[in-house]
């Protein structure tokens, strides 16, 4: 058995190697992704849920959970809810109702959580994910709404963390937003790939919601936060293991890190002759490593019953058909066409998808690109200079509008390909836009000019062997010409106007 | 619609709060149970106290188990109403002086409660 340390501060856990666990183990995966809606007012009061906002100033007596209060839903919120259901597919209920979910817990200033329990707004739904040219279909359970909670600040311990802290400071600005929380079934069968279906589930899902425009879905500000369920059974076994529960799970990446870890955690359980305990995880972005967590509480201890203080949620069946019919063009849905449109092979089309350059490609080619050179720039040039910076290709100091720009400079022939791409330094240094670059840079093309006509007739005179060899009929010759005008020039000239210009000076026209 | 169907309601509103019928009574472990998640400290002589008290109010409410409701269509709210809400506008929040003054302890800002043990966020 081959095992190694976890490389982690946090915990020294056996690991199995990952292709190894594979011969003996099936992972299992399911997904908790909690959303919260982008609405400008809280899901049961008026307080403002605007991010970064000084703590404590944006809480009232029904957030607060002060006696006497009444909560009134937000129908804003009710209706994204509705939206996000729809786009996955889900059937809608007819009628449903809020639960107080009852725990103790700082961070929730009521004594409970106004969720939804056994009459959630939607439910069994479904989400095509591809990874590898293969399609993965993800059943969602449901789809509920329920109020975020508050945030704490654990004080006295090492790093912030609870562990250790003298005492913890609340802030509950966040306590009250709406938050949809979008469940899967459990998927079985991707095998190897389950880190990576993860990982594509948790994309599709956020640039879904994304289209639908029902929240920023910033997972590094945790307006989309998502915990992973992961579990290893013996290959050809009926039932499946116990899982475990990661939470802290704040990027793309670290959605297929933590169920990587954990199933190469768990077979080392499972090889030892050992028993997975069902528990909560937690990752840790630095090490890639999970530890245990508190252990999770039964359904049965949350005390669900139906919230007396509220009414139940009656969505109008008309009223439904009409959100669905008013849904705006899914991500699957624009990919097909755009890959119709641009004539893209699968392959490329998921090469675009894979570098995120999609969007920025589509709004390149809006401002004017062709989609060749739009894709060219992004998935070339910009791509390299996005991973040099270890940057995404959308933080990059470059619009697409910008990008445009550049493609039509070259198009007309203002710059060449290199020229191009200095005016692309000059962009991402914040000197303006290309054009303005271009001019402040002195980039443009050489024409036919009298500095261009003395470069050529340096470099003739200069290369008395090149030339006998061009005039004996080794054209192809010309090329180490052609270089020696483009570096006198700095790469200014239009390597084909030089050409022509050399052609007719050492062979006559 | 206003109405829910009968099967619907009469599913969410069984006593699933203590995942048994609740004619059974409570015993001892059951409030010691209850008493955790309430993070109440209870003595045994308590424990065995409260188990009657809760048990007579248990059987009490049971009552109205017997009730012959066979035509009586399920009430699932006080008030028939559906779809109360409110439009997404903001309102203003409570000032913060006000919302901490009633705060037992509060730092920077915040409310300041004591060390919160044995769970990991």
């Amino acid at each position: 058995m081959t095992t190694a340390q976890a490389p982690s501060s946090h915990g020294t856990d056996r690991l199995v190697d990952y292709d190894e666990l594979l011969t003996r183990y099936e992972p299992v995966i399911g997904l908790e992704t909690h959303v919260e809606l982008g609405t400008a007012s809280k899901m049961f009061c008026g307080c403002a849920t605007t991010f970064g906002a000084e703590p404590n100033t944006q809480t009232c007596p029904v957030c607060l959970g002060l006696p006497g209060s009444l909560p009134v839903a937000n129908a804003a919120a009710i209706e994204a809810t509705i939206r996000i259901g729809l786009a996955l597919g889900c059937r809608i209920a007819s009628w449903c109702r809020f639960a107080r979910k009852n725990y103790f817990y700082p961070d929730i200033p009521k004594g409970f959580q106004t969720s939804q329990y056994d009459e959630p707004l939607c439910t069994a739904g479904h989400l095509d994910v591809e990874v590898d040219g293969e399609t993965y279909r993800v059943e969602i359970e449901r789809v509920h709404l329920e109020e975020d909670t508050g945030k704490n600040l654990h004080v006295g311990g090492a790093t912030g963390r609870i562990h250790g802290a003298s005492h913890s400071l609340v802030d509950f600005n966040r306590a009250g937003i709406p938050l949809v929380e979008i469940v899967t079934r459990p998927v079985p069968g991707a095998g190897a790939k389950a880190p990576e279906v993860a990982r594509a589930y948790v994309t599709e899902l956020r640039d879904i919601i994304q289209t639908l425009g029902a929240s920023d879905v910033r997972m590094e500000q945790g307006s989309l936060r998502c915990d992973v369920n992961t579990s290893l059974a013996p290959v050809g076994s009926l039932e499946w293991g116990t899982r475990t529960e990661t939470k802290n799970v704040n990027s793309l990446r670290s959605v297929e890190r933590a169920v990587r870890y954990e199933m190469r955690r768990q077979a080392a359980v499972l090889d030892a002759g050992g028993r997975v305990l069902q528990e909560t995880r937690h990752f840790h972005e630095d090490s890639g490593s999970t530890s245990p967590g508190r252990s999770k509480e039964e359904a049965t201890d949350y005390r669900y019953f139906p919230e007396p203080d509220l009414v139940p949620v009656a969505p109008d069946a008309e009223w439904v058909e009409k959100l669905a019919a008013e849904l705006p063009e899914l991500p699957a849905a624009r990919r097909a066409r755009l890959q119709e449109e641009w004539g893209l092979s699968a392959t490329e089309m998921a090469w675009l998808v894979n570098a995120g350059a999609l969007g920025l490609v589509d709004a390149t080619v809006a401002a004017g690109a062709t989609p060749a050179d739009a894709r060219k720039w992004w998935l070339g040039e910009l791509a390299r200079r996005a991973n040099d910076a270890g940057m995404e290709l959308g933080e990059l100091a470059v619009t697409p509008r910008q990008v445009a720009e550049l493609t039509r400079l070259v198009a007309e022939g203002t710059v060449n390909d290199q020229l191009a791409r200095q005016a692309l330094d000059g962009v991402l240094a914040g000197e303006g836009d290309p054009a303005q670059v271009v001019e402040a840079r002195g980039l443009a093309v050489m024409g036919e000019s009298d500095e261009l006509v003395a470069a050529v007739e340096a470099a003739i005179a200069g290369a008395p062997d090149v030339v006998a060899k061009v005039r004996g009929g080794k054209v192809q010759a010309l090329g180490a010409l052609v270089g020696a005008v483009m570096k006198a020039t700095r790469g200014k000239a239009d390597a084909a106007t030089v050409k022509r210009m050399l052609e007719e000076r050492v062979v006559g026209s | 619609m206003s109405t829910p169907s009968p099967q619907e309601t009469a599913e969410s509103q069984a006593p699933a709060a203590l995942g048994r019928e609740v004619t059974a009574g409570l015993g001892r472990d059951d409030v010691a149970h209850l008493a955790r998640l309430a993070r109440l400290a209870l003595t045994d002589e308590e424990l065995d106290h409260f188990a009657g008290q809760l048990s007579a109010v248990l059987d009490a409410v049971a009552e109205v188990g017997k009730a012959d409701v066979e035509d009586v269509p399920p009430m699932t709210h006080a008030v028939p109403l559906t779809n109360v809400t409110r439009e997404d506008v903001v309102t203003p929040s409570l000032p913060r002086d006000v919302v901490l003054a009633e705060a037992p302890a509060a730092e920077d800002d915040r409310f300041r409660v004591p060390q919160i043990l044995g769970e990991e966020e």
